[in-house]
């Protein structure tokens, strides 16, 4: 209501000088880019935007001290790329390392799709917008497949009301809350051509491409080993056959289908353990994934039967 | 004459960043925080129109900030208090309370005496802004 106690308040020194790699140090920044470094595979260009966004963030922090800057600078983002090459996770790291440098107070990521935000009948909408925005006050609001909340076909669709509020308070609420907006690339571009405002409040767009084959695999035996898993040197060809093959199938959502096979070789592994194993097992038994484990998958026969009923029609 | 209900009502009135601060001590304790508003600030009248609904999963305290500003837009005339309710098993009851809101000109109270039996006299008060009905006080 009144800021005059704050104006009034006296001046506090500014520092003269700013020593850009102790503040690297202390704000822990290293360590955010560090971990997403070790943990995530792959992911070349997203990484350097990363880092040059944090770059930017604690420039811009120390020019704030300075005296040199007083706008929050917009921090809004953008991910776009294919299921599964890593938003989400990156989108927690993200969260975290605002938090780190100060632009958000919590740090906290609030993942929230079409259903969380638009409501079913008149009057419902405004009120949930702004719950799920409340929410993530003092975080990260994560919008997952954002364009959905564009409905061109239905003038009358409540997305669009959604659309508004959620604009008003990216605009006014900048010191409040980070909102990152993500999809499939090519539905984005037409959801931001058609809600031109979106585009211009969003500072920072990044692209997150496709995992190579190599990766992919790499990426496997990254998710089994922190179940205390491994794959044995003929599950890994046959791994490294499934991965070329699945690409090449419907529905390929690179890290995801990827956890799904391995979810699914796992079951088959117990399963074999449990029919055919009779004397007592070791350890390295029943965390050693064979090449039978991977290889009765149906993606060596060509897919699920469905799809290759449509293949061939 | 300014009206002193709950805490901090005789230190000046809390700016939005005070808001900010003894909301988010109501958080971190674990009690949902709400905005309430009324046009009758009689003491006794304890329950005030309820402005969306309790607070019980906001983390941060700007999501309060925002509710008050949201409420001032539509009662900025009016009293409007912040309140943090305990639901932990004993206490179920509120724990915080501060006016962040007032009328620009605030009235006060009247006592009204009256004569009972004998020599009797009943005392009450009455605050100014009653007079005229629901929705029309405080102009």
């Amino acid at each position: 209501m009144n800021n005059t106690e704050t104006e009034m308040r006296p001046e506090t020194a500014r520092p003269q000088t700013v020593d850009l790699a102790a503040a690297y140090q202390a704000s822990g920044v290293r360590d955010v880019l560090d971990e997403l470094d070790r943990t995530m595979i792959g992911l070349g260009p997203v990484k350097q935007r990363i880092k040059e966004t944090a770059a930017l963030l604690l420039v811009d922090k120390a020019r704030r001290e300075m005296g040199l800057a007083v706008e929050t600078p917009t921090l809004h983002m953008s991910f776009t790329g294919n299921p599964g090459t890593g938003k989400t996770t990156v989108a927690l790291k993200m969260a975290d390392l605002l938090h780190r440098l100060g632009y958000v107070r919590k740090g906290h990521l609030v993942t929230v799709t079409r259903d969380d935000l638009v409501g079913q009948y008149i009057g419902h909408t405004a009120p949930k917008t702004k719950e799920a925005l409340k929410k993530a006050m003092g975080g990260v609001l994560f919008i997952d497949e954002a364009y959905y909340l564009h409905r061109p076909e239905n003038e009358r669709d409540y997305g669009q009301e959604a659309i508004e509020i959620l604009l008003q308070v990216m605009e006014n609420n900048r010191d409040d809350l980070v909102v990152i907006l993500a999809g499939y690339a090519d539905r984005m571009d037409r959801f931001y051509s058609a809600n031109p405002g979106f585009r211009s409040r969003i500072a920072h767009h990044i692209e997150f491409p496709d995992y190579t084959d190599e990766e992919l695999a790499r990426i496997a035996e990254v998710m089994l080993s922190e179940q205390n898993y491994a794959l044995d040197d003929g599950a890994r060809s046959a791994m490294a056959e499934y991965i070329a093959l699945r690409r090449a199938q419907p529905h390929f959502a690179n890290a995801r289908s990827i956890r799904n096979a391995l979810d699914r070789a796992r079951l088959r592994q117990a399963n074999r353990l449990f029919s055919t194993a009779a004397t007592p097992l070791d350890a390295a038994a029943l965390s050693t994934i064979t090449e039978a484990d991977i290889r009765a998958s149906r993606v060596f026969r060509g897919g699920l039967d469905t799809d290759r009923k449509r293949a061939m029609e | 004459m300014k009206l002193t209900q709950g805490q901090f009502s005789f230190l000046p009135d809390l700016s939005d960043d005070d808001i900010r601060v003894q909301a988010q001590y109501a958080i971190d304790k674990g009690w949902a925080v709400s905005v309430e508003w009324t046009d009758d600030p009689h003491p006794r009248n304890t329950y005030w129109e309820m402005w969306g609904h309790p607070m019980f999963d906001n983390p941060d305290a700007a999501a309060v900030v925002y509710e008050v500003n949201e409420c001032r837009k539509a009662h900025g005339g009016k009293y409007i208090r912040v309140i943090a309710f305990d639901s932990t098993p004993g206490w179920e009851s509120i724990r915080m309370s501060f006016i962040v809101n007032r009328p620009a000109e605030e009235p006060g109270f009247r006592v009204v005496r009256q004569e009972a039996e004998g020599r009797v006299i009943r005392y009450t008060i009455e605050s100014y802004a009653v007079r005229q009905p629901e929705g029309a006080r405080y102009a």
